[in-house]
């Protein structure tokens, strides 16, 4: 199984896409344009000190309000690992995966995990932090495909033999 | 344990003997609704996938309804793409002008029950009131649905809903709803999906039943189902005893349990600018109204016109109250003609429109403009929706708003 770990970042309840992209940055032409405002209501300095590899932790219903794709799309750009979140809203939890940012769910790790604190994940397995396991449930190979692949368009492209 | 409604239909399909809600799986789609708001981003995105045909066509089904007939140059655009897709895959069922989507999927047997079925737009939700599971998505899942037949999807906590009893008489299937989206709040049944039992929904018609299910995406449900019976056995022509194993059973597990008596139900409006800002209609009443809508995939079936008809037989539209009526498809249109309604309404002073989305989605047959306001049998009161942002949308029954068009304002029916 895939192992990796990463630095967390702690966000709450709750948050919505207009937190993780405020709709008036939605018209700058490119996600990479987007992505210093990643969220920026809530936490401007983020954007600028998340690293390569690096994980969320949230709390309930994170990604929930618009259907905005843009939203999974900066995380992504930020380079963040994965989210971990007690629960997603189900727009975003779809456009995730459609644009390849790995999701998972767990709602112990909130409890006990603190900002700058190191996490290893390993996929389908568990979530370890100082030397405890909390379980996750896996996701299908086909479901981990789209996310390897880069999303739904490369994977299907994949699919068809248009990409390697 | 047993299962619920939903795990049910998921289990048939993938063929599993037991699943756990968050369990993620794929599933084999029974049919597809792309409108033509979407056709052009769909069949953009299928050829850039890299597909060159469509896994069944005949499971797909293409209708215009948003747009039809145009009231902007552009909007021919997405017709002449549609057809060039239909054109170029070999689809075969393809509505032009019979109406709207959400109408023609249950009416013409496109959506059955124990079925699985995805469509470009969020009120897809609706085919739960024929035993369906239906849920929307975005356009670039459609394009590989097209493409493979097959979608992913989270198995859903359900919330069961129990409500026994009669309505009184000038309560509908619309009060109820609204009701409970008032008290689960917006995002109150976000991933979970709704499972209705007791005698009040029992007695309900299948139309009633499609009302709402056609709203719960407004409390953010994944879907919302009935079990099927004899009426929508009836309703949907297959054979009950084909369909009987869609219910969920006595000892399933459901996240939340809500129970109410029907004859507490009272009628009820969503008022400006939130679906779940539910008042008694009797709070509101004295309003004063510019606009009175009936019509739309949520509330423009036979019975709404029946009721609304009934109300103003032998009646007049308040004199600076425009009423407008859309049928939700041609099928009903008909049946109105026939029926007698719509000559009720013509003589009543309405205007009757064709079927399709037009003012539900704010682009045609009578949007409105700054501090007007209007009663509408839709799902959608947000800013904006049905024109200017200063416009306030209240949300009700085929029944408050026929009864507020003769007043001119918000008013309690009596029926």
């Amino acid at each position: 199984m895939e192992k990796f770990t990463g630095k967390v970042w702690i966000l709450g309840d709750d948050i919505d896409t207009d937190i993780i992209i405020p709709t008036e940055y939605l018209a700058l032409p490119t996600v990479e344009d987007m992505k210093p405002y990643g969220f920026s209501p809530l936490r401007p300095e983020l954007a600028g000190q998340i690293e390569e590899g690096d994980i969320i932790v949230a709390g309930k219903n994170f990604g929930c309000g618009s259907s905005r794709e843009q939203a999974p799309e900066i995380i992504k750009a930020l380079k963040v690992r994965c989210v971990i979140a007690k629960s997603y809203a189900r727009i975003f939890f779809r456009n995730s995966i459609n644009n390849g940012l790995l999701l998972i769910e767990n709602d112990q790790i909130q409890d006990v995990v603190k900002e700058g604190d190191m996490l290893t994940v390993t996929l389908g397995e568990s979530i370890e932090h100082e030397g405890n396991h909390y379980p996750i449930h896996s996701l299908p190979d086909n479901l981990m495909d789209i996310i390897n692949a880069g999303g739904l368009v490369k994977a299907m492209q994949k699919r068809n033999g248009i990409i390697e | 344990m047993g299962n619920t409604l939903i795990e049910k239909i998921i289990m048939k399909n993938v063929g599993a003997k037991s699943l756990t809600p968050g369990e993620i799986v794929t599933v084999n789609v029974d049919r597809v609704m792309i409108h033509d708001i979407f056709i052009p981003f769909v069949a953009e995105k299928f050829k850039e996938m890299g597909f060159t045909k469509i896994w069944d066509p005949d499971k797909v089904v293409l209708i215009y309804d948003h747009l039809v007939p145009t009231s902007a140059v552009e909007d021919v655009r997405h017709f002449k793409i549609g057809d060039q897709f239909v054109k170029d895959y070999g689809l075969t069922h393809v509505h032009r002008s019979d109406g709207i989507c959400h109408q023609l999927m249950p009416e013409m047997g496109y959506a059955k029950p124990g079925n699985i079925v995805f469509g470009t737009d969020s009120h897809t939700t609706t085919y739960g009131g024929v035993g369906c599971f239906s849920s929307g998505i975005g356009y670039t899942e459609m394009a590989s649905i097209l493409g493979t037949g097959e979608m992913w999807i989270r198995v859903p906590e359900t919330i069961k809903v129990v409500v026994n009893g009669e309505l009184p008489s000038n309560v509908t299937s619309k009060d109820v709803i609204l009701r409970l989206i008032g008290d689960l709040r917006a995002d109150g049944a976000t991933y979970k999906c709704l499972e209705f039992h007791g005698s009040t929904f029992e007695n309900m018609s299948v139309s009633s039943r499609l009302t709402m299910s056609n709203m719960s995406i407004e409390a953010g449900a994944k879907a919302a189902i009935f079990a099927p019976d004899e009426k929508t056995a009836e309703f949907s022509h297959v054979q009950l005893s084909d369909v009987d194993w869609v219910y969920g059973d006595d000892d399933a597990e459901y996240c939340r349990v809500m129970e109410y008596r029907a004859e507490e139900f009272v009628p009820v409006t969503a008022c400006p600018s939130q679906v779940d800002k539910i008042k008694d209609v009797a709070e509101v009443a004295g309003t004063k109204l510019d606009q009175v809508f009936i019509g739309s995939c949520t509330n423009g079936r036979l019975e709404d016109l029946a009721v609304a008809a009934k109300i103003l037989e032998g009646k007049k539209v308040a004199d600076y109250v425009k009423l407008i009526v859309t049928p939700a498809s041609c099928q009903v249109y008909l049946d109105a003609s026939r029926a007698g309604y719509l000559s009720t309404f013509l003589k009543a002073g309405a205007i009757v429109t064709q079927p399709g989305c037009g003012l539900c989605c704010g682009r045609a047959c009578g949007i409105l403009s700054d501090d007007e306001v209007v009663l509408a049998t839709n799902n959608r009161n947000f800013l904006g929706r049905m024109g200017t942002n200063k416009v306030q949308i209240y949300l009700g029954s085929p029944a408050t708003a026929a009864a507020s068009a003769v007043t001119g304002v918000i008013t309690v029916p009596e029926i």
